[in-house]
């Protein structure tokens, strides 16, 4: 395995290799001294074109918790800007000696496109609107240890599906280990051609939550921009909320046991009423330190031993 | 100054010799040769079909502004190769070709250059903004002749201002050609085909109604003010069905597809490379059928490139980012003939290459019949060849080329432009 740009690149077997990496890394979180060597030696470097202090700080601790030294470059705003291009601003920072690259940019494919360029392993932490594989990981391991395994389980994806690579990376991911999946959101926030894309992939789609939720397993809710009401995709807050958000009534009608997700930031009250946040069920905070293990494993499968020499 | 071009198949049938003086076609036939004067060049055309020099509706030549990506005279070489011997340069350049000065200089460079007609495209609007007329009566009336008003690469999107530019061009006898795409449907950041492989890649689409309605719209005014309306390049099937009906009803509405169009689809987006994003995207494989049905069946009256080269870096972007266009000028013929391979023959090729689009651009001295009196514009193709297209040996100054990789049938062998061997054996004479 060279890049990670899609949960598509990904086997189950590698899949389960990493989750079984990612329990191990667990438990060094607890210890007191959270440190391994495996990285020592190795150059990593978090390259955001987007802003995004939660993902690129659990890359960073994954990174250091590995001996690896990390740098951070924020370069918002450099690819576009009149004159260097992409490939440019890439090429100059991997000149120096790059080992990993973790790139998160708001277009669509630029890792894919970037991975082309370069010798450095890619790791894709967010494309535009298009996959975000190590929060899909992570989403799917945290899931996994709750329910035991995906098989079989039914997984509802409500929110706004359009504009979520959450979405796009997790609907591979938990199909691909077995789960049933139903997306849920109004027709203006389902993906176009989202009707034969379904068929072949093997998911679900609703406009009813209300439909969906008594045979859910478990739920994730995706973050609804507040960006889109002036895009005309649905009329108001409170609409979205009484049509598409996990209220304290939808809560109470769920069964205890049935994990909620949530990608963060949440919009508390918009898509995720705070009791169902913060529910007992609740896996959010789950999701947050399996990040950090989950990317401890994706870069430890990339960047250490003979696979990365591979 | 004479030329005898020997033994080529007149659009594929029967073989003669071409004897050209002064620029002129003067003889057609067995005893052409007896008629040269001495002292005449001749051109060896033994097994190549000869067509009436092919004339490209849309052609972004970048000059002036952008001359690190194309100017008149490299774009000029790309057409000869191409078997090109006039092209209509559109107005989307910097400055742009709003003014009868501007569209004078673009005639003037194509003049300089001397391999083919360079016909300047005016803008309908001010600085393509789309609310005031540009001086389309004082650039008609030039020495560059305008006749054909576009503001491609944006939509005259007000139907007053279209409705207007659509009757004032009737008293010089102009042709609006429209860049059919509401850009309040398609949306600002549309970047591809909206359908199954922009939802999976999470690429912001603009669908085929986008331009269905904007087509819709304009062949009713076209028909509201008794106007000639020209389609530029036709994207969606949906289109076709409009503009099926509004040929039915008697409107005066004219379209052309590219070559492009005709073979490539969406799916080819899947490694978001930026050489396949072009403006209108590439549609699905349902689309590209019903274009080439069209095609075939005259409701789409022409084949025009929209030659749109870019700098490297112009495209080494994000998708998104990336500048929309493909190279088009030297690939055009054999796309075309790879395509419609079926339901072509070489008349069939002449009429939507060379024919119709110079009677569309009122371009009288081209698109003739081979006969003699006609200005002595011919491109001589070998019929049978295959090329293997490797973009490093283009002639364009730029390199975003779909093609390269891809085997395409018949080659361009010369190039005769008013008389002149423009091309000789593939290369520049
Ligand atoms: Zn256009």
């Amino acid at each position: 395995m060279k890049h990670l740009l899609s949960i598509d690149d990904l086997s189950v077997d590698q899949i389960q290799e990493i989750f079984a990496t990612a329990s191990d890394m667990h438990d060094v979180q607890r210890r007191s001294v959270k440190k391994l060597p495996a990285l020592r030696g190795v150059t990593v470097v978090n390259m955001f074109f987007e802003d995004s202090t939660r993902t690129r700080s659990s890359f960073e601790i994954a990174g250091k918790w590995l001996s690896a030294d990390v740098i951070n470059i924020s370069a918002k705003g450099s690819s576009t800007s009149k004159g260097e291009s992409l490939r440019d601003t890439v090429m100059t920072v991997c000149a120096m000696g790059v080992d990993g690259l973790v790139i998160r940019h708001q277009a669509s494919g630029a890792a894919q496109q970037v991975a082309g360029w370069v010798d450095a392993s890619v790791v894709n932490a967010g494309d535009g609107m298009h996959e975000h594989p190590t929060q899909a990981l992570l989403d799917a391991y945290t899931l996994q240890r709750r329910l035991g395994s995906l098989e079989g389980r039914h997984v509802a994806v409500i929110g706004d599906l359009t504009h979520s690579r959450v979405f796009r990376s997790n609907v591979q991911c938990l199909t691909k280990l077995g789960a049933e999946v139903t997306v849920v959101a109004p027709p203006t926030l389902m993906p176009s051609g989202v009707g034969p894309w379904s068929e072949s992939a093997g998911f679900a789609t609703s406009y009813d939550v209300d439909e969906v939720l008594p045979t859910a397993d478990a739920v994730m809710m995706l973050r609804v921009q507040r960006e889109r009401m002036s895009g005309g995709y649905f009329p108001t807050a409170r609409e979205y909320t009484v049509g598409y958000g996990l209220t304290r009534d939808r809560l109470a009608a769920l069964h205890p046991d049935v994990p909620i997700c949530h990608p963060g930031p949440m919009n508390r009250g918009l898509e995720i009423a705070a009791d169902a946040a913060d529910a007992a069920q609740s896996a959010i905070l789950d999701q947050v330190s399996a990040g950090l293990a989950v990317r401890m494993a994706v870069l430890y499968h990339l960047l250490a031993g003979e696979e990365s020499s591979a | 100054m004479s030329l005898l071009i020997k033994g080529a198949a007149l659009f594929g049938t029967e073989t003669a010799d071409l004897l050209v003086v002064d620029g002129r076609i003067a003889a057609v036939g067995a005893d052409a040769a007896s008629q040269a004067p001495s002292g005449t060049e001749t051109l060896d055309a033994d097994g190549l079909v000869a067509l009436p020099g092919l004339v490209d509706l849309h052609t972004h030549l970048r000059q002036p502004g952008r001359e690190d990506a194309e100017t008149v005279l490299t774009g000029s070489q790309a057409a000869a190769v191409g078997g090109y011997t006039a092209v209509l340069a559109m107005a989307n350049t910097t400055p742009v070709t709003d003014t009868a000065e501007a569209a004078l200089r673009v005639w003037e460079l194509g003049r300089e250059a001397g391999l083919v007609d360079v016909q300047p495209v005016g803008a309908v609007t001010k600085g393509l903004a789309g609310e005031e007329l540009a001086e389309l009566g004082l650039m008609a009336r030039s020495a560059a002749q305008v006749r054909v008003f576009s503001d491609d690469g944006k939509c005259v999107h007000d139907a007053r201002v279209m409705r207007r530019a659509l009757e004032y061009a009737k008293a010089f006898g102009g042709v609006v050609s429209q860049h059919s795409q509401d850009p309040v449907l398609a949306g600002p950041s549309a970047c591809c085909h909206e359908g199954e492989v922009s939802g999976r890649l999470g690429l912001p689409g603009w669908p085929g109604i986008a331009e269905e309605v904007i087509v819709a719209r304009d062949v009713m005014l076209a028909k509201h003010t008794g106007s000639r309306i020209h389609v530029a390049h036709v994207s969606s099937a949906g289109s076709i069905e409009v503009i099926r009906w509004a040929k039915a009803q008697g409107i005066d509405v004219t379209c052309e597809v590219t070559p492009h169009h005709l073979i490539l689809t969406t799916d080819l987006l899947t490694g978001y490379d930026p050489v396949f994003k072009v403006n209108p995207p590439l549609r699905p494989t349902e689309d590209v059928m019903a274009l080439r049905e069209a095609l075939a069946d005259g409701t789409i009256d022409a084949v025009a490139t929209d030659h749109a080269p870019h700098a490297r870096h112009d495209k080494e972007h994000a998708f998104v980012d990336a500048a929309f266009g493909m190279l088009g000028l030297e690939t055009a013929l054999g796309v075309v003939r790879t395509a419609m391979d079926d339901e072509f023959d070489w008349n069939d090729i002449a009429r939507v290459m060379s024919r119709t689009p110079a009677r569309i651009a009122g371009l009288e001295e081209h698109g003739g019949q081979l006969a003699p009196g006609e200005a002595a514009h011919v491109t001589l193709v070998d019929p049978t060849a295959t090329v293997t297209v490797d973009r490093a040996a283009s002639v364009s100054l730029s390199r975003n080329n779909p093609w390269h990789g891809h085997e395409l049938t018949s080659r361009v062998v010369h190039t005769v432009f008013g008389g002149k061997v423009t091309v000789r054996d593939g290369a520049l004479a």
